[in-house]
């Protein structure tokens, strides 16, 4: 976890709602090549985090910084335009769309042509192209032409993976990658997180419950309890640690 | 020719027919369908395919719903007036007023859209409603520019006139003079007014604003953002109507509150929209087509069925023209309940 390799960072990043601190002076800082889990009980404040990274949400105190740069206060389509790369947990796609056209989108995003009034969007041979390509990764490319809502589960998950490689991100950030899906499906999603791992050479965070993918995936575990951060270091400390005792396995803190 | 249409096919054997009937009808219009009242309706549904198409853009690809685009109309249409009662007759004062009209248009639409898009589309609405409401107010007041209620009478070049003959001989039967230019002016403007906006459509830009109509969340978390693009696409959208404005303004000869800002006009619009099918620019030309036919014709179809079906009792009571709005209406409710996407909707569906 070299310093200067720092892609992420968040300083002091808190929230809250009314009286309620959803995320409580959050500071902790992401290295490229790095998988960080991030656990905690229901309610911790995960992707409420994820939120204020990505920019849905606007941050009461603190700071995130992306590549270096004060991100705090840009909206959204910039943060993801400057290289972080987000994926939803409850399946959030363009669903009356074509698989295809899904993640072309992404790509004109990426390209930054998605002000060009004159051209036809389909003579933009080099955009299909690498939509294609993105879909044959996550094997989706025989259903290229179906509509999205008619996808199952397993499929539209596969999807989300495939919109955040064709942003081609500094920074991935998986909410749950794998809820909702069969036992055979989950393996090709945890595959590919595997692979983007080793040959981008990214940053990735990645919010989980099962504990044996975080076992299998994860360089560095964070535990987030009540909105404040509660432990962070290498798998096997972390998990031993009282809180995530408590938190996985319904122990009290003071009983242990 | 695939290329003049950006690849848009009409996707079903029936809506082709159609729209080349439509097509073919408007381009021969002064020829099929000689006299000034069958002029006048060719006139207006050009003009009504255009607004009602370009009101397409921000409702059926946007998601953008509005009631300021009568006010967008207006101008263009009082640009022309103005330009041309204040400078005098000439084609000068056209581009002028037309040029003002338009770029008016524009830049209120992204004045618009910048404070109150970024909010909730209900809230944009209801601006517009606004807005539109205190134009109109402002129109009527204004009566010495505006001409208020009774609007103004202007002159337009005269080679735009009946008075102008172009040649001695007449072509089918039909003199070859100004008023035949005006029509050509205004008919070939709308096409490519058209044109332009079904590349627009099917362009990256048209793209975008699809996702952002399916899914403007993840629109903007995939890196568009939403409200510069909602306000370019508000903003193209009124230029064009400003444009469909001054057009008919230039065939009118006169523009006035009835003619060119009225709510009634909105709700024509969106009846337009509807009875065509949104999101597809095709649905534009049918729906105006069908509706501005039916405001034209139906009163006196009407009156047919009423002279047919004398003996009766009952009947022709209710088919009596003064009742044409009611069946308008009918016919309104009808449309919706069987075909809820829209004619073009529907026949795309069936082929």
């Amino acid at each position: 976890m070299a310093g200067d390799n720092i892609t992420l960072e968040t300083r002091g990043l808190t929230i809250r709602f009314g009286g309620h601190t959803a995320v409580d002076k959050v500071s902790c800082a992401f290295s490229r090549g790095v998988l960080t889990a991030i656990v905690g009980p229901n309610g911790a404040g995960k992707t409420t985090y994820f939120n204020l990274i990505s920019g849905q949400l606007k941050a009461s105190e603190g700071t995130v910084i992306l590549n270096g740069r004060d991100i705090t206060g840009l909206p959204a389509s910039q943060r993801t335009a400057l290289g972080l790369g987000r994926a939803f947990q409850l399946t959030n796609l363009f669903p009356s769309l074509s698989v295809f056209e899904n993640v072309r989108l992404v790509v004109q995003a990426r390209e930054k042509k998605g002000f060009d009034v004159f051209s036809l969007a389909r003579s933009h041979s080099e955009l299909a192209d690498e939509a294609n390509a993105i879909l044959k990764r996550v094997h989706l490319a025989e259903l290229a032409d179906y509509q999205v809502s008619g996808l199952s589960h397993g499929d539209q998950r596969k999807l989300e993976v495939a919109l955040m490689l064709a942003m081609k991100p500094a920074v991935f950030m998986f909410d749950e990658p794998t809820a909702g899906m069969s036992m055979d499906e989950a393996p090709v999603i945890l595959d590919l997180i595997a692979e983007i791992k080793e040959q981008e050479h990214a940053t990735i965070l990645l919010v989980e419950h099962k504990m044996d993918v975080i076992r299998t995936l994860a360089d560095r575990i964070i535990v987030l309890h009540n909105g404040a951060l509660a432990a962070d270091g290498e798998p096997a400390e972390v998990m031993k640690s009282a809180v995530v005792q408590e938190a996985y396995l319904g122990r009290e803190i003071a009983d242990v | 020719m695939l290329s003049l249409i950006s690849h848009d096919t009409p996707r079903s054997k029936i809506l082709t027919v159609i729209l080349l009937a439509i097509g073919i009808g408007l381009l021969f219009a002064p020829f099929l369908f000689p006299g000034s009242r069958s002029m006048e309706t060719a006139a207006r549904i050009a003009v009504f395919i255009v607004l009602v198409a370009s009101y397409d853009l921000m409702l059926g690809y946007g998601g953008i719903v509005s009631f300021a685009h009568t006010m967008f109309f207006g101008f263009g249409a009082y640009g022309i007036a103005i330009a041309s009662d204040t400078l005098g007759r000439g084609f000068s004062s056209l581009a002028i007023g037309a040029i003002a009209g338009i770029l008016v248009s524009a830049v209120a639409a992204v004045l618009i859209g910048l404070i109150s898009l970024r909010v909730r589309a209900i809230f944009f609405a209801m601006i517009t409603l606004a807005i539109a409401s205190a134009f109109a107010v402002l129109v009527s007041q204004l009566s010495t520019i505006t001409g208020g209620e009774d609007g103004i009478n202007y002159q337009i070049p005269r080679e735009l006139t009946p008075a102008f003959k172009l040649m001695s001989a007449k072509i089918f039967d039909v003199s070859v003079n100004g008023k035949l230019l005006n029509y050509y002016l205004l008919f070939f403007c709308s096409a490519g007014l058209f044109l332009i906006m079904l590349r627009i459509v099917n362009s990256p830009f048209g793209s975008v604003l699809k996702a952002i109509r399916e899914n403007d969340f993840r629109a903007e978390a995939i890196g568009y953002r939403v409200v510069i693009y909602r306000t370019a696409v508000t903003s193209i959208s009124a230029a064009i109507a400003a444009a469909a404005g001054a057009l008919y303004a230039i065939w009118l000869r006169y523009v006035g509150p009835g003619t060119a800002l009225s709510t009634e006009i909105m709700v024509d619009i969106l009846l337009m929209v509807v009875i065509g099918g949104m999101g597809t620019m095709w649905g534009a030309v049918v729906g105006a087509t069908v509706f501005v036919l039916a405001q034209n014709y139906l009163q006196p179809l009407m009156q047919v069925a009423v002279d047919a079906t004398k003996p009766l009792p009952l009947i022709p009571q209710l088919l009596d023209p003064d009742r044409w709005l009611l069946w308008l209406g009918l016919l309104f409710i009808l449309s919706v309940y069987f075909f809820p996407t829209g004619i073009v909707g529907r026949l795309r569906k069936n082929g």
